[in-house]
């Protein structure tokens, strides 16, 4: 970092942040919208349908965070290698017309919605398909503007100097991107289109995301707590290991019940239950090095995105790994697979994994904007923290109770029926886990008005210690 | 002086052992997926003459009765498609022969049914069905599944007034907040007869996915809360 003076890329990785924490805001509104509406269906019912808001809140989410996660790698690559990025003009160019295409589908999933049966609305409307619903356009133009990126990329390592952070980085990104092919054909074969909708999905979240979090949650290491690059890395080559080896092939624990072969059960249940293994590992490290640091009289050079940083590796390992092995065994996923289980796994697991390592990434892009050797955690921040991550992760209980109500009456007792679905979603239990639900995620939109807050103000109410103002004063 | 650096501190020894293990767990999983697309490959109208059973059966599913039965050999419910036969290893398979009218037919052509089918999915894609529902599992929980919707006892209920329940079904896809069934209502999202037919015949095809078995007991227990009723 130099000072107030930052390369250009960095000015680029801000504008990639300001458009994520606004779509974070329109990922938790869309949110709130979905959650009324399971306790009053009748709530904006013809005007934006349950579909549309739920629809909008993961589209959101995606979006969001692939914004942070381009926007973090801006904000290291010069840093990293040590030069401007090259390209930089095209990658301006590039944010500007992805924003735009953005803008564009959420609109015309606002007030267009829903299309005819064909393949028009593919195209121009939407593709239907959970998390991947952007119409084709959008699709080809999302690869054009990945495809700038990834020469960014590719062209200032080639240049700069290699670090192993980049190195993974590099060969993790071309994947990413590689992986989205995979989500944008269309067959009449449900099962087919699904076997595929799952190297995008899971390739990503459980592999690929997973792998760029270490390599990310390894740069902010050194920038916050002045890490020794040299164990950092070796612990990022582990994490990969580790991650791709259980990763990759856990992707079987999707192809238990799709139409898929059965070798898939036994598949599916040994490398997915090995995927909370590196996950460990991560907080393990994170606590190690700071116990280390500390232990030598060092502080810590930025304790909001340490702070961020620290939740981001107890939340993954509880949200992707011990909520996500619940219920990863076919014996178990037979009972509790297209129920509740997996909205509670997902919420603390998309927080804890992607969102906490995003919003350090943005106070490590807050300090460097302002230029401070040392930022420090504000009353405001610390709210900012505290609320969103208590609310996400009380959310994810109030989720599991109503999880275990649905597979318990819906699927152990009436054998899956709609009468029987009907039956668990008005039990008693089911209700007040999804009325909790609502108070949680009204927490989290208090914690998101400060987080917002926040970053832009804490540079400037920065508190000051007692040792400081008496060495100020003398 | 070398220093004698022991090889688990090695980056070089991590970096290469990562590389090769997600070559081989990429490569496995290429494999695997090559086995598994020859397997889920959609049935054919020769497969039905032969009696073949295929995960992912032929459209021509929807000329037949479509059941979901226990099979002992498997050790848990298949479909049963056109009444049930014995298989040589032991066990229950589709006998493909018990006809049943969909829409008045039940000579529908490949072609025809292949042209109902894509017009169905598409359908389903293009009115976001997964946004509510799941389908084989996989969606948004603020619906019932649709996996096996085609054989879900409520529809049985309403056939007789529909003279079949294929037919109550498009009724209710054209328009369902007059067929509510909950207060959380379905939206109209201006499904036309003619998608409608076509959605009701990719349920039907749906329901004869050999899924492994989900969803358990489908539609076989009343639990102890409706005893009560």
């Amino acid at each position: 970092m130099q000072g107030n003076k930052l390369y250009q890329s960095q000015e680029l990785a801000i504008k990639y942040f300001t458009v994520a924490i606004i779509l974070f805001g329109a990922q938790l509104l869309f949110g709130l919208v979905a959650a009324i509406q399971y306790l009053y269906p009748d709530f904006l019912f013809n005007t934006l349908d349950f579909s549309i808001a739920r629809m909008l809140h993961i589209n959101a989410l995606v979006v969001w965070l692939l914004y942070a996660m381009i926007g973090a790698v801006y904000w290291l690559l010069p840093d990293e290698a040590g030069i401007e990025v090259v390209g930089i003009k095209l990658a301006n160019i590039a944010f500007y017309i992805l924003t735009a295409a953005v803008a564009v589908v959420v609109l015309v999933y606002l007030f267009v919605q829903v299309g005819p049966g064909k393949e028009s609305t593919i195209w121009f409307i939407t593709e239907g398909r959970e998390y991947i619903e952007a119409p084709r356009w959008a699709d080809i133009g999302i690869v054009a503007v990945v495809l700038v990126f990834l020469y960014n990329v590719y062209a200032t390592v080639m240049r700069g100097r290699q670090t192993g952070i980049l190195t993974v980085l590099m060969a993790d990104l071309i994947a990413l991107a590689g992986l989205y092919l995979a989500g944008m054909f269309y067959t009449d074969n449900i099962a087919v289109d699904q076997y595929w909708w799952w190297w995008v999905v899971h390739l990503w979240v459980e592999a690929t995301w997973e792998v760029y979090v270490a390599a990310v949650g390894g740069y902010i290491l050194i920038k916050t707590l002045n890490a020794n690059r040299k164990v950092v890395e070796m612990w990022l080559w582990i994490e990969v290991a580790m991650m791709f080896g259980s990763g990759i092939l856990g992707l079987g624990h999707h192809y238990f019940w799709i139409g898929t072969p059965e070798y898939w059960w036994e598949i599916g249940a040994l490398f997915s239950a090995l995927e909370p293994v590196p996950l460990i590992g991560l907080f393990v490290h994170v606590l190690y090095d700071w116990g280390k640091e500390r232990g030598k009289g060092n502080e810590i050079k930025n304790v909001p995105a340490f702070a961020w940083l620290t939740v981001e590796t107890f939340g993954n390992f509880l949200g992707a790994g011990v909520w996500g092995f619940m219920h990863t065994l076919p014996q178990i996923n037979l009972y509790t697979h297209g129920t509740q289980w997996p909205a509670a796994h997902g919420h603390l697991a998309f927080y804890g994994a992607y969102v906490a390592i995003m919003i350090s990434a943005m106070y490590i892009a807050v300090q460097g904007k302002a230029g401070l050797e040392r930022l420090k955690m504000t009353k405001a921040g610390w709210w900012a923290i505290s609320l969103i991550s208590v609310g996400v992760l009380l959310m994810t209980v109030s989720l599991t109770v109503a999880a275990y109500t649905q597979t318990m009456v819906e699927r152990g007792m009436h054998g899956a029926t709609w009468e029987g679905y009907f039956a668990a979603q008005s039990n008693m239990w089911f209700l007040q886990g999804i009325g909790w639900r609502l108070v949680t995620g009204l927490a989290v939109i208090v914690g998101y008005g400060f987080l917002v807050y926040d970053l832009i103000t804490c540079p400037k109410h920065q508190p000051v210690e007692e040792g400081e103002t008496a060495a100020a004063a003398a | 002086m070398a220093q004698k650096v022991s090889v688990w501190t090695s980056n070089r020894f991590w970096r290469r052992s990562a590389t090769w293990i997600t070559g081989v767990a990429s490569v496995l999983l290429i494999l695997l997926t090559f086995d598994s697309m020859a397997q889920m490959k959609m049935g054919t109208a020769e497969d039905i003459a032969k009696k073949i059973d295929k995960r992912i059966p032929s459209p021509l599913v929807i000329n037949y009765t479509i059941e979901y039965k226990l099979d002992p050999y498997r050790g848990h419910e298949i479909p049963i498609i056109g009444g049930e036969m014995q298989r040589k290893e032991g066990g229950i398979k589709s006998a493909y022969e018990k006809k049943e009218k969909f829409f008045g037919r039940d000579d529908y052509t490949e072609e025809e049914a292949r042209a109902l089918i894509h017009k169905g999915k598409l359908t389903i894609q293009a009115k976001n069905c997964m946004d509510c529902h799941t389908l084989l599992g996989n969606g948004a929980y603020y619906a019932p599944d649709l996996t096996k919707a085609w054989l879900d006892p409520t529809w049985e209920t309403l056939a007789p007034a529909f003279n079949g329940k294929e037919y109550a079904m498009a009724a209710f896809l054209q328009d369902p907040p007059k067929m509510a069934m909950h207060e959380r209502k379905m939206p109209n999202l201006g499904i036309t007869e003619e998608e409608a037919k076509a959605v009701v015949a990719y349920l039907k095809f749906m329901s004869a996915i050999d899924t492994n078995g989900f969803p358990r007991n489908f539609g076989k227990i009343k639990g102890a809360v409706d005893a009560r009723k």
